[in-house]
């Protein structure tokens, strides 16, 4: 009898009653060939694989995480409360105990969704992982947690939102921000004035293959999270480095992602982007819950692979080995980045400018953050969007110390209503979320 | 009239109906060891001094498939598996004559690799050396495209008289599930055949000349002619008997438990406004894990004739059964000897149960009456709460739409129903414990026969349809035909219920009373690039279980009834 070696949790969400709009690639249909082939495959009769039902999040939840503008449901629709909700229902599997590792086979994604929401980008409207940990830590007492996204879009939303967090190490992996959506995630973006280092990004080249993707885990991934030590590790499995997907360059197969997946053991997997619904999908699902289950995926291929078709040039490897070095550099010499920044003028201030693709909206924002020896610093955004909205948004950390959690209310209270139309208060040592307004 | 059997693992029990009322029930011991003849003598007895020609149906549950597989009393059995990338289907296994072979269909049942000819004759031969004549064919995704199968059969077909092939016996999609189920239908069709056949032989000589009609798990029935090609749909019918004999007393609107108490088990079924519960995948048998269809049933082993086991000084009852109860004979103490104990029973020797418990009693420095109520308590919260685990199993399946996750049935039975021979010593028990109401069903003791005799006729279509491919299919029918871009919904609704019509009167179904139900109709438009290239259609239609028409009457009557 087949039996996982990882007693593994799977949420299976095809949504298959929502669209971005009918032709949107983040359509009803996406999932569907993913459906017939793990049922075909008989994927949950295995013994050790469970599925789990999702648990929509609750308000609250979104509330740990995002300032949404103007609230929450002008920004959300039910299916983004059931896909975070899936995200939720696998971690609190694991950490309860009931499984050992979980994969949230869920849409729509969300590593595009930043702390401030004011809309749809990237196919994203809230952040499905970060909503998750941030679950996790309330609810388990968690702390350091690793993300690893490994979707071929540089996951910016995650990044926002643990930039400034030194308890959490985010890395991405994606086609280089030249080339591709969102344009961003280069080495030089490695987190807030008191989280140097604990952003990393790893653009690779287009036509990176198995090769290239595997060689960037063993040599810069694997060794900087067994330095880090992370209690949880989280994969934001997006499949859309695939070498069929429609809307990128790259060319990684169904078997480079379940060694990947058993390379990187993530205790949680999240789906992220992937387009090739016929092509990539039913095969890499298929693959990665194979590898999270500790179960032989060598026998699992796609109709057309064709390793020699796919082969990684000379000049492909060779950039990615000089990322690699670039990568570890800054990684190792995390506190001296710190100390250079910190001889610069206001390192605890960034202007910048947000766009939302998939909704069409411009933001602008002005970040402050409170450069504290004791805590990762109370944070305050201000944010306008061409959509005429414009909020104030404060964020008390996990672990602020008393000054920070006295700041963040002072910005707070401060906090005009006559010149914002909503002024948000995220407490995270208390768990708490206020907001006021004009007519609030 | 007509006749209703359902072997039980202690009693076979069988009925005569009309109209007008229950005319007949007789009680036979079962003799796993021969079917055969308790079937028969048990037909014979309920059709003494009858005039056959006033008999219009019979309907039989037996065990027959399922103590064959259970006890591994089956012959050999040759699979021809073709699977291409993906799990191992070594796993899949069914014995030493498994064979993998080449070809491969994909998900959307395109051809990835075609099958070798030359592979499946050299089988064919081998197989004809050793001996082997029962055999089934399965191909990965040949729900979606059967030409595979059906190229292998036509190589087969010379050299073996049947031929099982997966897209066959079941439409859905599971390869592992597929493989299990076509390996039983080859397995069990023999010895059913044969049974079954003699059946027919020995009624005719009595001048029955009537169709059989066999329950099947999902608690309808079907034809015996039909059932031949799906012999193995006959497995677990038990259960299935047990639920439909509930269905006609089940309450409207409400969610209700079934529980039917035997000596060895007790089986539980859930009935939604009179309709039982369908399992959503397929009957799971010992190690096999099939795509039959059945009604959602679990089976324990604790019956009012179980052993009471006492361990660090707590009470539990079951699983094992050491024989009658003492007040019967046996030599273990049951919670029917607690029965005799509290309440004064027809039938045994009291004297005998108080005998066997009183020691127990001794031992706990209690009253033998608590003893006796602790046994029962004991009894009815185990039942209780394997009915709890039955109904997480229903709550918890999956669902994935935002419309089901959003109107998500919850069941809660608001009563519990219950049958089989202590039903009325059980229920104010169960009451009590529940804090629901318990009806004890109309002549409980074979109300289970009653099921079998009412149950009408049931079936499914799937249909699957793909405007790009221009094809639409139910390879379970044996059908295919060629669409245009035009092709929706609604027409895959239209024709899936034509061929369900049709389907269901072949199987038994009484064509002026068919009620067919659209269990799933889904409709995806492929784009590819920014056009819509087609429609990817999946359609489920079925006659769901219930009552056959004509019988109110009798239920009314029934229900009424002392």
């Amino acid at each position: 009898m087949l039996t996982a070696k990882h007693k593994t949790g799977l949420v299976f969400f095809p949504a298959f009653d929502w669209a971005i709009s009918p032709t949107h690639p983040e359509r009803e249909e996406r999932l569907l060939y993913t459906q017939d082939q793990i049922f075909e495959e008989g994927l949950f009769d295995i013994e050790g694989i469970v599925e789990l039902k999702p648990d929509p999040v609750a308000l609250k939840d979104i509330q740990r995480v995002h300032f949404c503008a103007p609230d929450i449901a002008s920004v959300t629709t039910e299916s983004h409360f059931i896909s975070a909700g899936g995200a939720k229902t696998i971690g609190k599997a694991v950490l309860e105990g009931h499984v050992q590792r979980g994969f949230a086979l869920v849409r729509p994604p969300g590593h595009h969704a930043c702390r401030v929401v004011h809309g749809a980008r990237g196919f994203c409207n809230i952040n499905i992982e970060a909503i998750m940990i941030e679950y996790l830590r309330q609810a388990h007492g968690i702390d350091r947690v690793a993300i690893v996204d490994t979707d071929c879009h540089h996951g910016d939303g995650t990044q926002d939102i643990y930039w400034h967090d030194p308890n959490t190490l985010f890395i991405s992996l994606h086609q280089d921000g030249r080339t591709l959506y969102p344009g961003s995630g280069f080495p030089f973006e490695f987190g807030g004035i008191n989280a140097v280092g604990k952003t990393l990004n790893i653009p690779l080249p287009p036509n990176t293959s198995d090769e290239g993707f595997l060689y960037a885990l063993k040599n810069i991934v694997l060794p900087i999270l067994s330095e880090f030590k992370p209690e949880i590790i989280i994969n934001s499995a997006g499949q859309d480095n695939h070498y069929t997907d429609p809307i990128t360059n790259m060319n990684f197969s169904a078997r480079g992602y379940a060694e990947l997946t058993a390379l990187l053991q993530p205790d949680i997997a999240v789906l992220e982007g992937g387009y090739s619904i016929e092509g990539a999908l039913p095969y890499v699902n298929l693959a990665i819950v194979l590898a999270m289950a500790g179960l032989d995926f060598k026998r699992v291929k796609e109709p057309d692979y064709n390793p020699s078709a796919i082969q990684q040039a000379p000049a492909v490897t060779a950039a990615i080995e000089k990322t690699a070095e670039e990568v570890l550099t800054i990684w190792q010499q995390k506190d001296n980045l710190r100390d250079q920044l910190m001889a610069q003028e206001n390192p605890g201030h960034r202007r910048r400018n947000i766009f939302y693709d998939t909704d069409g909206i411009h933001e602008s924002q002005t970040e402050d953050i409170r450069i504290c020896p004791d805590c990762p610093g109370t944070l305050r955004i201000d944010s306008t969007s061409d959509h005429g909205l414009h909020v104030l948004a404060v964020h008390i950390p996990r672990k602020a110390c008393a000054r920070c959690k006295a700041a963040g209310y002072e910005w707070y209270d401060a906090a005009d209503t006559d010149h914002f139309d909503r002024i948000f208060l995220q407490d995270r040592p208390e768990d708490a979320y206020h907001e006021k307004g004009p007519g609030k | 009239m007509i006749i209703g059997l359902d072997v039980g693992g202690t009693h076979t029990d069988v009925v005569l109906l009309d109209a007008g009322g229950l005319r007949k029930d007789v009680k036979v011991l079962t003799d796993p060891s021969d079917l055969f003849h308790c079937v028969l003598s048990a037909l014979e007895a309920i059709s003494e001094n009858l005039n056959p020609a006033k008999i219009q149906r019979i309907v039989l549950s037996t065990t027959l498939t399922t103590n064959a597989i259970v006890q591994n009393k089956i012959p050999p059995v040759a699979m021809i598996v073709s699977s291409g990338p993906g799990i191992d289907p070594e796993f899949y296994r069914t014995g030493p004559h498994y064979f993998t072979v080449a070809g491969c269909i994909d998900h959307r049942g395109r051809e990835i690799e075609p099958i070798n000819p030359a592979e499946i004759h050299d089988i064919a031969s081998r197989l004809k050396k050793e001996g082997i004549h029962q055999i089934g064919v399965v191909g990965k995704f040949s729900v979606r495209n059967p030409t595979h199968e059906e190229q292998i059969g036509r190589i087969l077909q010379p050299h073996f008289k049947k031929i099982f092939m997966g897209h066959r016996v079941s439409g859905n999609l599971n390869f592992a599930r597929r493989i299990a189920t076509t390996f039983l239908n080859a397995a069990v069709y023999p010895i059913h055949k044969k049974f079954y056949r003699a059946v027919q032989d020995s009624l005719a000589a009595r001048g029955l000349h009537l169709p059989l009609r066999l329950l099947k798990a999902d608690g309808g029935n079907m034809r015996f002619e039909a059932s031949v090609d799906y012999p193995a749909q006959t497995i677990l019918s038990g259960p299935a008997a047990s639920a439909m004999g509930a269905v006609p007393f089940g309450r409207q609107q409400e969610d209700c438990l079934v529980l039917d108490i035997g000596g060895t088990t007790t089986d539980m079924a859930v009935l939604i406004d009179r309709v039982p519960v369908l399992n959503p995948v397929g009957i799971e048998l010992t190690a096999y894990k099939t795509l039959i269809r059945s009604l959602e049933t679990l089976s324990i082993g604790l019956g009012a004739d179980s052993a009471v086991v006492v361990e660090d000084g707590k009470i539990s009852i079951g699983p094992q059964r050491l024989g009658a109860a003492m007040a019967y004979g046996g030599t273990a103490p049951t919670p029917t000897d607690a029965l005799f104990v509290l309440q004064n029973i027809a039938g045994g020797d009291r004297g005998k149960a108080i005998d066997g418990l009183k020691p127990l009693a001794q031992a706990r420095g209690i009253e033998l009456k608590q003893l006796a109520t602790e046994i029962i308590e004991v009894t009815c919260r185990q039942m209780l709460s394997a009915a709890g685990r039955l109904i997480e199993r229903m709550n918890s399946k999956p669902v994935y739409t935002l419309r089901e996750l959003q109107e998500g049935y919850v069941v809660r039975p608001q009563s519990i129903l219950l049958l089989g021979g202590p039903a009325p010593q059980f229920a104010p028990h169960l009451e009590a414990i529940s804090g629901l109401p318990v009806q004890v069903l109309p002549k409980w003791e074979v109300a289970n026969a009653i099921g079998a005799a009412l149950a009408r006729t049931t079936c499914d279509v799937i249909f699957f349809a793909d405007t790009e491919q221009q094809m639409a299919e139910a390879p379970e029918e044996n059908f295919s035909c060629r669409i245009d871009a035009s092709f929706d919904c609604d027409a895959a609704v239209r024709q899936a219920c034509e061929l369900l019509r049709s389907k269901a009167i072949a199987c038994g179904a009484n064509s002026q009373h068919l009620e067919i139900e659209v269990a799933e109709a889904q409709q995806f438009n492929m784009v590819r690039g920014f056009y819509t290239i087609g429609r990817n259609i999946r359609v489920r239609v079925q006659v769901r279980p219930g009552v056959i028409h004509g019988y109110d009457d009798l239920i009314a009557r029934l229900a009424t009834s002392p």
